[in-house]
């Protein structure tokens, strides 16, 4: 210890300091983030998967994302955003884009489930990133009024509180999530495609996460107690209808009341 | 009664029902009264029911919202939701939300009944527009109906204050929204709005008072108010007698139509009905407002696609066309010490309170600039008064741009266009669009008054090609029916009337301004034709172009 306190007032003493610190604090953020997200994936992955997964990034993704998929003026880097990026992105169709615009679009998919899950695979093995969820994560078990107030608080404000979607600016969007699958929720919440934030699991807990899907499931399912939810689009959807449906048979009996017979 | 029937024995009718009318009629005069509203006489017309149908509404209102009072408990106290639907099971929330919900779920009939009220509202207050637009449009505001106009504009006014204050009672995210924009615009009026604000609320918003407070005003003083102003609306249209549409026999003295009893009376009782049962379908069969997918209010969570009804969006519309800046101008000034936030204030006061304005003043506008004080009974076409029209169209489309403007987002979504596309061309038309259809409108009025002019005079082109024995083709043109003719003239068509001096000689600048707007009211005009003009277009040797269609022959 004496060593140490004679060497207090060494000129290299500050910057010794601030190094310990700094190491200090980025190994706990490492280690913090690592939680968050490097879910190690329970999925386990051949090298066949991999290697075929290779040929199609190749053949399929690599004149935008580069090859070995390290980005290009075209496409971001693809290094590290993990299994559940690219089974959401190529799962739900919108990867390989079909034209550039404001964002990717949703198209009937491209690839078959084998496929995808090899491109998953290759992906995967380029770096560390969020897996595709577990299943126990996805069996909509969980608590829907916590999940619907989750939703409320992070995703209505973009979504729409009945999760009809809803315009951003410059016409991107955030589509309605009536058709979307648990697991696509679920990896969109963890990787953030296009304008959507990342929600790690340190923001919403993989139990928030079921809860929520929970939430969206039930709405979706039980459907609209009033009757026909006119688009679920609040007041302009129901003053559209009002003034074109209920003034229009008004002035259809209108009519027929006053007319005369000749 | 004459002197004879006095002297007469008292009259004893025979049968029970006879005798107990008799002790009615006796002491409440109801043969009189049935004797002279049964003789009323309307005149029928579709466009003249959409007054009925806000009035049908208004009662259907009430009927509804008594229903309701039974079950809604306007307290912002805290609870947790322990009701039939799962998604909110457990969700900490207000009175006001948990007792709407129950209505919704777990009282019998009730979410029937709480979507006939909302849809009634938004048929209440469209009803009562379309009604304004027709009394505008028709030139029924005219004297002697100048203060019934005010009148159905306070009514109009009212409706949107019932509206808003009953929007909000659920407490619902939507509805907390939407009073959370109210009590900015509050806010952003200079100097006094955060007192307004905080008197209004109860202190900081939302506070724990506000829901009762809007649930006395929209149970109480609200309805109170819209039921006088329809007493009087409604005893002011029985003073005047209802206008008429031009046609023959029909002026300024008459009322040509049908009486109210029995014929009448029973129409708009099935009417009533009518109204009632469209009203019931669509609450039935369409959801409105599901304050179930809202959620229990909170003032973080907004959530998107959040407007308010149709009636109150004009005015949202506004403020999200407002720029943030202008130029490199902050609309946002510190003056004073005291934050002038225009952002906000001009969007939410400004449009309204012209459109209001003029509204209310339109009348007396008119009447300035015409000079005319007669009584008018007949009304107008609106292509006959292509000013008049022009000036409507105007408004409307001003209106309606602003209206457009509180869907953005889902213009944007649902066409696959741009937000700041919407938003842009939404603040373009904001200025130019009513200038647009002012043009357009009278240029089409003009056109139509040309069309009906030369149909006056020359019949009705029939299509049918004639080949003259010296080789000329004509086309027949079939000529009009009396009645047919006498709607396409028979109007009135004023003319500019230039400034004159007054009792000193002196011409005033008041009236040459007023020379002015009667030039650009009157300056284009097509007059109807004349009858020496109907005289020389059928006389002058038009004997082939007279033919009536039925002549099949060209003979004569």
């Amino acid at each position: 210890m004496k060593a140490l306190s004679q060497k207090r007032r060494h000129p290299l003493a500050a910057i010794a300091l601030l190094l310990m610190g700094l190491l200090l604090t980025g190994g706990l953020y490492a280690v913090a983030t690592t939680v968050n997200e490097a879910k190690a994936s329970t999925t386990t992955y051949s090298a066949n998967d991999v290697e075929e997964g290779g040929k199609l990034f190749a053949a399929n993704c690599a004149t935008c994302h580069g090859m070995g998929a390290s980005g290009s003026q075209d496409g971001p880097s693809l290094v590290g955003v993990g299994a559940a990026a690219v089974d959401f992105q190529v799962g739900t169709g919108r990867m390989p884009m079909q034209m550039n615009g404001p964002q990717a679009l949703e198209k009937p998919v491209q690839f078959n489930d084998e496929q995808t899950h090899q491109l998953a695979a290759y992906v995967a093995s380029l770096g560390a990133g969020p897996a595709i969820p577990e299943e126990h994560l996805l069996d909509e078990g969980g608590n829907a009024a916590e999940g619907g107030e989750l939703f409320r608080t992070n995703c209505a404000m973009c979504h729409n509180a009945a999760a009809a979607g809803g315009a951003l600016t410059r016409g991107k969007f955030a589509p309605a999530l009536s058709d979307t699958s648990g697991k696509h929720i679920y990896e969109a919440m963890v990787t953030g495609p296009q304008n959507m934030p990342v929600f790690s699991d340190s923001n919403i807990t993989p139990e928030g996460k079921r809860d929520i899907i929970t939430f969206l499931k039930q709405i979706e399912t039980s459907g609209s107690p009033g009757g026909a939810d006119l688009g679920s689009l609040g007041p302009v959807a129901e003053g559209l209808f009002v003034w074109v449906a209920g003034l229009g048979v008004i002035i259809a009996f209108t009519i027929w009341l006053t007319s005369r017979t000749s | 009664m004459s002197a004879a029937s006095t002297a007469e024995p008292a009259f004893v009718a025979k049968t029970k029902t006879g005798r107990f009318t008799d002790f009615v009629d006796a002491r409440v005069g109801g043969s009189g009264i049935l004797r002279e509203f049964g003789r009323k006489v309307f005149p029928d017309h579709w466009s003249f029911m959409f007054g009925e149908v806000a009035l049908y509404s208004f009662v259907i209102l009430l009927l509804s919202g008594t229903f309701l009072t039974f079950f809604f408990d306007p307290s912002m106290a805290e609870t947790h939701y322990d009701g039939s639907y799962v998604p909110l099971k457990g969700v900490e929330m207000s009175v006001a939300y948990n007792s709407s919900l129950d209505i919704s779920f777990d009282v019998r009939g009730g979410l029937f009944m709480r979507q006939v009220h909302h849809w009634a509202a938004l048929l209440f207050v469209a009803s009562i527009a379309v009604h304004m637009l027709r009394v505008f449009f028709t030139g029924a505001f005219r004297k002697p109906r100048e203060m019934n106009w005010v009148v159905g504009g306070v009514l109009l006014i009212l409706a949107m204050a019932a509206g808003f204050t009953g929007y909000s009672l659920p407490d619902d995210l939507l509805s907390g929204n939407g009073l959370r924009i109210i009590d900015g615009v509050i806010k952003s009026i200079p100097v006094i709005g955060t007192y307004i604000s905080f008197f209004l609320f109860g202190g900081e918003f939302p506070g724990t008072a506000i829901i009762g407070r809007l649930y006395m005003l929209h149970i109480l003083l609200v309805p109170a108010l819209i039921l006088l102003m329809i007493v009087l609306h409604l005893f002011m249209v029985v003073v005047h007698k209802h206008t008429q549409y031009p046609g023959p026999g029909r002026n300024d003295n008459n009322v040509v139509g049908y009486p109210l009893g029995p014929v009448y009376a029973a129409k708009a009782g099935g009417f009533f009905f009518i109204v009632f049962g469209v009203l019931a379908l669509m609450a039935g069969f369409f959801t409105i407002n599901p304050i179930w997918n809202y959620g229990p209010y909170d003032p973080s969570p907004v959530s998107a696609g959040t407007q308010p009804d149709w009636y109150i969006g004009f005015v949202d519309g506004a403020l999200r066309l407002m720029p943030g800046t202008l130029g490199n101008w902050q609309v946002e000034q510190d003056w004073f010490g005291f934050v002038f936030s225009f952002n906000v204030l001009l969007p939410a006061l400004v449009p309204a309170g012209i459109l209001f304005t003029v509204m209310f003043m339109y009348p007396w506008i008119e009447r300035w600039i015409t000079k005319d004080d007669r009584e008018h009974h007949v009304l107008d076409r609106p292509r006959n008064a292509p000013t008049r029209t022009a000036i409507g169209m105007a408004g409307f489309v001003w209106y309606c741009v602003m209206w457009a403007a509180a869907g953005s987002d889902l213009i944007a979504t649902h066409f696959g266009v741009s937000l700041n596309d919407v938003t842009y061309w939404l603040r373009a038309l904001f200025f130019i669009g009513p200038i647009i259809a002012f043009i357009v409108t009278k240029r089409v009025a003009l056109a139509l008054q040309r069309k009906d002019r030369e149909i006056a005079l020359h019949g009705r082109e029939t299509g049918r090609i004639v080949r003259l024995p010296h080789g000329e083709f004509i086309e027949v043109h079939a000529p009009l029916d009396e009645y047919k003719r006498y709607k396409l003239v028979g109007f009135e068509s004023p003319e500019v009337l230039p400034a004159v001096p007054n009792e000193h000689g002196v011409v005033t600048s008041k009236e040459k301004r007023r020379a002015f707007l009667s030039k650009w009211f009157f300056e284009d005009r097509v007059a109807p034709a004349t009858p020496a003009e109907l005289e020389a277009a059928h006389g002058h040797g038009h004997a082939a172009v007279e033919a009536p269609e039925e002549a099949k022959s060209l003979s004569h």
